[in-house]
């Protein structure tokens, strides 16, 4: 009987690693192990066998049934692991040929450059107001303490739409409806559209400018130039960036100045960017004038406050080396691609 | 403007170097655009002796030994008619930088270097010049604009440097003024600047003459407008003899480029720059009646002026007028009825304040300006008025022209010319600057600016010159404090004052910014376009005429006609946005614009018009379809969480058969389609293009809406497909409705494949949709899913005629 159970073991586990697909092992399986397998049949002519031996006769199938399934599932696990092998071998790649074209769009070079200046007012506890684009010239000129002969209209060239309304010049113009509208502590900026009868090869009829406004009790021209340093630093990313003010007019501050920024290209030593001197203009801002304050109604015994312009068209150009302000505006895929956020 | 170094030193001891003073200058608010020497061009020129001069046979050429003092004695061939033995000329050494000048000797091509040279075999070593060459006119120097070559005066010292000799070594000033200063506009208005940035006196001004006692008996000024001219001077000069201007007023006047043209008219161009006022004189022989009336001219009254232009006048212009016609065009320029002659005997000067904005008004207007006109629009003070008028006097006398008359004539109704008060509160100075200038600081730089300022503790007293209108209260005098104390004083602090606030982008904002990085993700780019358009891109549209897109609003003074209306759609700029790109072979692509669109309530506008913010989609390309911009609709709905509903339409500018109409709730919100064959024909575009537009205005309501969790169902749902054979008219959605509609257990019904072909008949296509059935309290059983199915069927074959595809 052992020699039986011997040869069935031996036989079985030879057909096993013989096998080389699981068709064959399966046929092992059920010829040795089924419901009419050999090792089955074996057991079930246990009852022939004398009481006495069946203990012994039984340990010996399961002996026999245990050493056959080890080698069963070792192979078994072998086959599939070379099955494996060549589905991956027969699904080799070139990994070298050219990817699927996904595309991802980008916002546009402006709204850039707006969203980075929204992050870093915003978190300095700016909201964000939007006037109209279409105006009246008491907003943009009047209430700016620009009346009607003020020298300062001759400044900018406003394109006018009816005697009384007109495309806005500048985003200052959002001050005075915030001001109405708002009692201070005031801290909003104003991006948007603005609009100037120029049109060559460096200027635009229509640009974007980021008004800013600060009013608040005992605000100073040292705060606008803290702010300021803070604000550019962060935008040309690199705190090694100086602001200089110098003095200038704007009739709805006072005083007024121009914010250089040092070259941030040549460090201050002078450069094409610089055009030599060192220092790049970025912006214009000032001391709010009392007149516009109290033409809103604000105590400017209690109150003061600062403003500052920022055109963003000059921003986007320094910081990504644009060479012509018109290309912004002219939706061609070459220029709208090259910039992300 | 222009302001010559020499000039300001007559009025200030200026003791820095050029550059030191340009930056100076702009550290006290004066950006000085170009600084340059007079003689920039010019080097390595010297005074040379002609010691022999031998004409070359045959030619018009001279050889001459020229000696240059120190730098040796040259052989020089020269060509001019004036080279004599024993005269002065500026040699040009070799190596030295002269101007070009055409075969006429006279156009100036640019400039050159002198080099060593043979002239018919004869060596040249230099070039003998001429005034030309130098850049030196007849006005810079005496002699200069002989066609020949520049004599130098005798007790010149051979072999040094020409340009001290000519005045080549004086610089220009070229300053931007800030419109709040149009004191500054002149020589001694910057004098006052330089004096104070410098902490020098001012030289006063010679304004002594002696009136001879003369009088016109009877002659009056009177002023009809005196709100546009509120202060107007006329003083008589008599026993004039007209002859050209000292060789040192030519020479101011030509470095600030004006040209000589006789003694009085050249006072009064030396008066407008030295003071920025400008100045009129009259031939007085035609003035008539003995009088001068300043009034508003009558409608359609004539006057001819100095440069023999005719202007039709009307009553917003004002004239001068003697006591039968207008002489003057008030401000602007002179009537050539009463111009200075070679003859004029009798001058009367005028000195005058017009009001600026009349003066600027009146000068575009009418189309005519003049360095007058364009002075009295930056502002002209009425203390200069009375200053000019006595330094025209006096160079009356200093240059010989004539006597002073006592006839002078003056009416004023408007400022003083004195000082006036003005006390301020020195914590409030520093508090506008944030630091504390030491007050011996503050004392000394108003008293540079002559505010003769006092302080008693708090209390600054100043009395403010009346040249400083601009000078109203204590941020003024900040700013002055400031620009002279030097703006690097200023420190840096953040707000330390100020409460905090809250910042950052408002829902609206954040909800187009969530919008536009959507879009983006679909592979489209940003783009910006003009807030106006052209008439002709609602032509482009095919648009008819009452349509409302041609409701727009009208520029009153647009830079072209491309640029004149505000855009009431943004179509068209995105339609030949992708046409340009196409024409650059740039042949697929996805653009998007988020900006207004402007809609009047009322033409001409009344009141502010609609800004509606508009989101326009541009994409084209042999891949692109109506279903992919359908697409990007679709991102637009799931960002609000919304639903939008589609039905066929037409718009004149799209395929007729690939155009929708897009609706949220009910409400029109929009449309897309293909762009039309006519269009693509006009534009040449050459890759089907399609274009949507959604009024984001309309969508704005729904960005506040809230996101709520909708938990998981408790039981499975159920799938089922239907294959169905409809005719072609019955839309996707009309199916989609009838589907939803016989059963509340639907959640979703999908489109996956559409099939027509000749075995389902003519006109009939089939259409297989996938529907899913959502439990809701209890599970579904097979036989429940049945009844839906039939009920489903039975809705559609009732509704629509639909049946299953057998």
């Amino acid at each position: 009987m052992q020699n039986k159970l011997n040869e069935i073991r031996e036989k079985a586990i030879a057909q096993i690693s013989a096998a080389t697909n699981l068709d064959a092992l399966n046929e092992v399986r059920n010829t040795v192990l089924g419901k009419k397998g050999e090792l089955t049949l074996v057991l079930r002519g246990m009852k022939d066998v004398a009481p006495e031996d069946r203990p012994k006769v039984g340990q010996w199938v399961n002996e026999a049934r245990d050493a056959i399934e080890t080698t069963l599932e070792s192979q078994l696990k072998k086959l599939e692991k070379e099955a494996l092998k060549l589905r991956y071998e027969s699904e080799k790649i070139d990994v070298t040929m050219p990817e699927e074209v996904l595309t991802q769009g980008s916002l546009h070079p402006i709204t850039l450059v707006k969203n980075e200046l929204v992050d870093i007012f915003g978190s300095m506890g700016f909201f964000v107001y939007e006037g109209t684009e279409i105006e009246t010239d008491y907003y943009n000129f009047t209430a700016l303490n620009t009346p009607d002969d003020h020298p300062a209209r001759d400044m900018q060239d406003t394109f006018y739409l009816t005697p009384e309304f007109l495309l806005r010049t500048q985003t200052s113009a959002g001050q005075v409806h915030v001001m109405e509208s708002k009692k201070p502590p005031i801290k909003v900026i104003s991006p948007g559209k603005v609009f100037r009868s120029d049109d060559d090869a460096t200027h635009s009829p229509m640009f974007s400018q980021m008004e800013g406004l600060v009013v608040d009790k005992g605000i100073s021209l040292c705060d606008l130039k803290g702010m300021l340093d803070e604000f550019v630093k962060k935008i040309f990313g690199s705190d090694n960036i100086k602001t200089r003010l110098r003095p200038s007019y704007f009739p709805f501050t006072e005083p007024s100045v121009e914010v250089d920024v040092s070259c941030f290209q040549c460090g201050g030593c002078g450069c094409k960017l610089c055009k030599g001197t060192g220092w790049i203009e970025v912006l214009g801002a000032g001391v709010v004038n009392n007149k516009v304050l109290e033409g809103c109604g604000i105590d400017t015994n209690e109150y003061s406050g600062f403003a500052f312009g920022i055109g963003l068209e000059r921003i986007a150009m320094l910081k990504y080396g644009i060479n012509n302000i018109k290309m912004l505006f002219e939706s061609d895929m070459r220029v709208l691609k090259q910039l992300h956020e | 403007m222009l302001a010559p170094l020499s000039w300001l030193k007559e009025y200030v001891d200026i003791d820095v170097t050029p550059s030191e003073l340009k930056e100076k200058l702009f550290s006290c608010g004066f950006e000085v655009e170009d600084l340059y020497e007079v003689g920039k061009d010019i080097h390595d020129v010297v005074v040379g002796l002609v010691k022999t001069c031998e004409p070359i046979p045959d030619t018009h050429l001279h050889l001459c030994s020229v000696d240059a003092g120190s730098h040796g004695t040259f052989q020089v061939c020269c060509g001019a008619d004036n080279v004599r033995a024993g005269k002065k000329f500026p040699l040009a050494l070799v190596g030295a930088q002269v101007i070009m000048t055409g075969k006429d000797h006279v156009t100036v091509e640019g400039v050159m270097t002198i080099k060593k040279g043979k002239l018919r075999g004869y060596e040249s070593e230099g070039m003998l010049c001429s005034g030309v060459e130098l850049g030196v006119t007849e006005d810079m120097y005496k002699g200069a604009g002989y066609n020949g070559l520049l004599e130098l005066p005798d007790d010149a010292i051979v072999g040094e440097d020409v340009k001290p000799l000519l005045m080549l070594d004086d610089w220009i000033f070229d300053i931007a003024i800030t419109a709040n200063r149009p004191d500054c506009q002149s020589i001694y208005g910057i004098a006052r600047e330089v004096a104070a940035v410098l902490n020098k006196e001012i030289k006063p001004l010679d304004l002594s003459f002696t009136e001879d006692g003369t009088k016109k008996e009877g002659f009056k000024v009177s002023v009809l407008a005196p709100e546009l001219c509120p202060r107007y001077i006329a003083h008589y000069v008599h026993d004039i003899t007209i002859k050209e201007s000292p060789q040192w007023m030519k020479r101011r006047l030509a470095l600030v480029g004006i040209g000589a043209i006789n003694n009085v008219v050249d006072i009064t161009n030396y008066i407008l720059t030295e003071l920025g006022q400008p100045m009129h004189a009259f031939d007085a022989s035609f003035i008539e009646g003995n009088e001068i009336v300043v009034r508003r001219a009558g409608n359609g009254e004539k006057i001819v002026t100095l440069d023999e232009k005719e202007f039709e006048l009307n009553d917003s212009n004002l004239v001068i007028c003697d006591g039968k016609k207008p002489v003057a065009l008030a401000g602007i320029m002179g009537g050539l009825n009463s111009e200075i002659l070679d003859t004029t005997k009798d001058v009367m000067f005028e000195a005058a304040k017009f009001m600026r904005d009349n003066i600027r008004k009146s000068s575009r207007a009418l189309g005519q300006s003049s360095d007058s006109s364009s002075m009295y629009a930056k502002g002209v003070y009425e203390y200069t008025t009375v200053i000019a008028m006595k330094r025209a006097l006096h160079l009356i006398e200093e240059l010989g022209c004539g006597k002073v008359s006592s006839t002078h004539e003056e009416v004023n109704s408007g400022n003083s010319i004195e000082p006036r008060e003005l006390q301020v509160s020195i914590d409030k100075v520093n508090k506008v600057l944030g630091i504390t200038v030491p007050t011996e600081d503050i004392l000394r730089i108003l008293k540079s600016l002559d505010f003769n300022p006092k302080a008693d503790g708090d209390l600054l007293t100043l009395m403010i010159p009346a040249y400083r209108e601009d000078m109203e209260s204590y941020p003024d005098v900040a700013e002055e404090v400031i620009r002279m104390y030097g703006y690097d004083h200023v420190k840096s602090t953040f707000m330390p004052t100020a409460k905090v606030t809250m910042g950052g982008f408002n829902l609206q904002q954040r909800s187009t910014l969530k919008l536009k990085r959507a879009l983006c993700g679909l592979g489209a780019y940003e783009g910006i376009h003009y807030s106006f358009f052209s008439p002709s891109d609602l032509d482009l549209l095919r648009l008819s005429d009452d349509a409302k897109e041609r409701q727009a609003i009208k520029l009153i003074n647009p830079i072209n006609i491309d640029l004149s209306l505000m855009r009431t759609t943004l179509a068209p700029q995105m339609i030949r946005a992708m046409a340009r790109n196409q024409k650059r072979d740039l042949l697929e692509g996805r653009i998007f614009e988020i900006g207004n669109a402007f809609i009047p309530k009322s033409l001409p506008l009344t009141e502010y018009p609609d800004e509606r913010e508009t989101l326009c989609v541009g994409i084209f390309g042999e891949e692109e379809s109506f279903y992919k911009l359908k697409g990007f609709a679709k991102i637009v709905a799931d960002c609000f969480d919304l639903k939008f509903t589609y039905e066929a339409a037409t718009k004149p500018f799209l395929h007729p058969y690939q155009t929708a109409e897009i609706f949220c709730n009910d409400e029109k919100i929009g449309y897309l389609g293909k762009v039309s064959y006519e269009i693509m024909d006009d534009l040449d575009m050459r890759v089907p293009s399609f274009v949507m537009e959604l009024d984001l205005s309309l969508l704005s309501k729904y960005y506040a809406n809230e996101q709520k969790f909708i938990p998981l169902p408790k039981f499975a749902i159920e799938k089922r497909d239907f294959a169905f054979v409809v005719d072609k008219d019955v839309s996707c959605a009309a199916i989609e409705n009838g589907i939803k509609e016989a059963c509340k257990y639907v959640t979703d019904v999908k489109l996956f494949d559409v099939y027509e072909g000749l075995k389902l008949g003519l006109n009939k296509r089939s259409m297989a949709f996938s529907v899913v059935f959502t439990p809701q309290n209890e599970e579904f059983n097979d036989e429940k899913i049945e009844g839906y199915v039939k009920k489903i069927l039975k809705n559609l074959e009732a509704k629509l005629g639909v049946t299953l595809r057998g």
